[in-house]
């Protein structure tokens, strides 16, 4: 049977080339923040960009978040964050005062140089590498020149070893990719990373 | 990186920024550009300003719900509210050009708003009557004072990310970017110069970048002709095509 793939509308920035490119691949997918379609979804895709706050304010506002919660923490239904869907992962964001969802035991922090570093740029913006701290199936065939496109002032930190999938460098490495059990979350945007960002959907939606 | 050019949602090459021809369709040369691992992709719209229209959101909606990769869009951009409403579409970046002559400090505070890294300085440049370099503005319409070097300094200084450099002589030529133009510029900024006009083969990016010093490099005529006789074939080298001549 089809699987319902549903890319969580909460009015956060445009996901037209998510669901884009999940058709390009073979893949129909709603955009949607219903709670019926959220509930009826096999795969789910919190994509957002944006200020941490005004994110979580959207979701708690419009009755998503128990919604949110029954279906990844209780039927463990798999979800993918993109850019700031992954850092609402997180317990709460230098970049605010709400809480996140908590569903990993981490933080939201600014990037902050010291150093010769100090004269990078904030947000990091472009193109980028991985470097892989733990095999995932997200990782499944894709070539080893696998490169991604970021924009992102903040990110993830502080996250258990085994739950830092990739990290990548800029500055210093940081948490790039992270999973947990049925949660996943990418700070880069796969709709933007044309071939390994369709290999990297093809295999989230392959996820069991 | 293609740079593709716009008029009225339809997808067109100049040459010497001047008579513009219809090579297709916008939405499906990205669809193409999809599956050619591009990098970045720049969309202009070139007569946007001239004619006095503001950006075309429902077009670039469109164009950004296709896009499998970075896009930067430029045309017609001379209020800050516009800018955000490019960048709720899902574009990365926009490029100030005629706007930025006329009213400089525009430029100061789309980056005080958005970052400089989502800025890109666009400048067309164009020998004049007595062979010096001077910018133009309005799609090549209006000339200035401005010296190219000075001018990408100055906007560099108030913010602009990344200068994009249009050569008006060699645009739609395909005979090879004016190396000289670009030295001039890059050697004036610190932030990347995106090199356009003029490539029609790949030896000619290497040209750009070793012998003028450009940290990229557009093409026009190259990405949507092919052979002597221009047919239409929108393309792109292969990464290892790019590979073999760039390393």
């Amino acid at each position: 049977m089809e699987q319902k793939i549903v890319i969580v509308d909460y009015g956060m920035g445009n996901v037209g080339s998510i669901r884009n490119m999940l058709k390009h691949i073979g893949f129909r997918a709603i955009i949607s923040g219903t709670l019926e379609d959220i509930r009826n979804a096999d795969k789910l895709i919190l994509s957002g960009v944006g200020a941490f706050d005004s994110a979580m304010n959207k979701i708690s506002g419009t009755g998503l978040l128990d919604a949110l919660n029954i279906k990844v923490m209780e039927e463990k239904t798999p979800l993918l964050g993109i850019c700031l869907g992954m850092q609402l992962f997180s317990h709460a964001s230098e970049e605010g005062l709400c809480r996140g969802l908590g569903w990993i035991d981490a933080t939201t922090v600014r990037f902050s140089f010291t150093g010769p570093a100090s004269r990078l740029r904030v947000p990091h913006m472009g193109w980028n590498t991985l470097s892989i701290r733990n095999p995932h199936p997200l990782f499944q065939g894709m070539p080893e020149d696998m490169r991604f496109y970021f924009v992102h002032s903040y990110h993830v930190q502080g996250a258990q070893k085994d739950m830092t999938l990739a990290t990548t460098h800029y500055g210093y490495d940081f948490t790039s990719v992270i999973a947990k059990d049925n949660i996943c979350g990418v700070q880069f945007h796969p709709e933007k990373s044309h071939k390994f960002g369709m290999k990297l959907l093809n295999n989230f939606i392959n996820l069991m | 990186m293609p740079c593709l050019l716009v008029s009225n949602g339809r997808l067109v090459k100049t040459v010497r920024f001047r008579n513009p021809a219809y090579v297709g369709d916008p939405v499906n040369a990205i669809k193409i550009y999809n599956e050619k691992e591009v990098d970045e992709l720049i969309l202009l719209d070139i007569t946007a300003t001239v004619e006095g229209r503001k950006p075309d959101f429902s077009f670039l909606s469109e164009v950004a719900d296709e896009c499998f990769m970075p896009l930067a869009y430029g045309g017609g951009i001379c209020d800050i509210d516009d800018i955000s409403r490019i960048f709720s579409l899902g574009i990365e970046k926009v490029a100030i050009n005629s706007y930025a002559l006329e009213n400089p400090s525009f430029v100061e505070k789309a980056a005080a708003v958005f970052g400089s890294q989502s800025i890109l300085l666009s400048m067309d440049v164009k020998k004049n009557l007595f062979g010096k370099y001077r910018v133009y503005g309005r799609g090549g319409r209006n000339g200035t004072d401005h010296e190219p070097a000075a001018w990408a300094a100055r906007m560099e200084r108030i913010g602009a990310g990344e200068i994009l450099l249009n050569s008006i002589d060699q645009d739609g030529t395909m005979e090879g970017y004016d190396t000289t133009l670009i030295r001039k510029v890059t050697e004036a900024v610190t932030v990347p110069v995106i090199a356009c006009g003029g490539a029609g083969r790949i030896q000619d990016f290497k040209m750009a970048v070793e012998e003028g010093g450009a940290s990229a490099v557009a093409a026009g005529s190259m990405v949507v002709y092919q052979g002597k006789n221009k047919g239409v074939l929108i393309n792109f080298p292969s990464r290892d095509d790019l590979k073999n001549t760039l390393d």
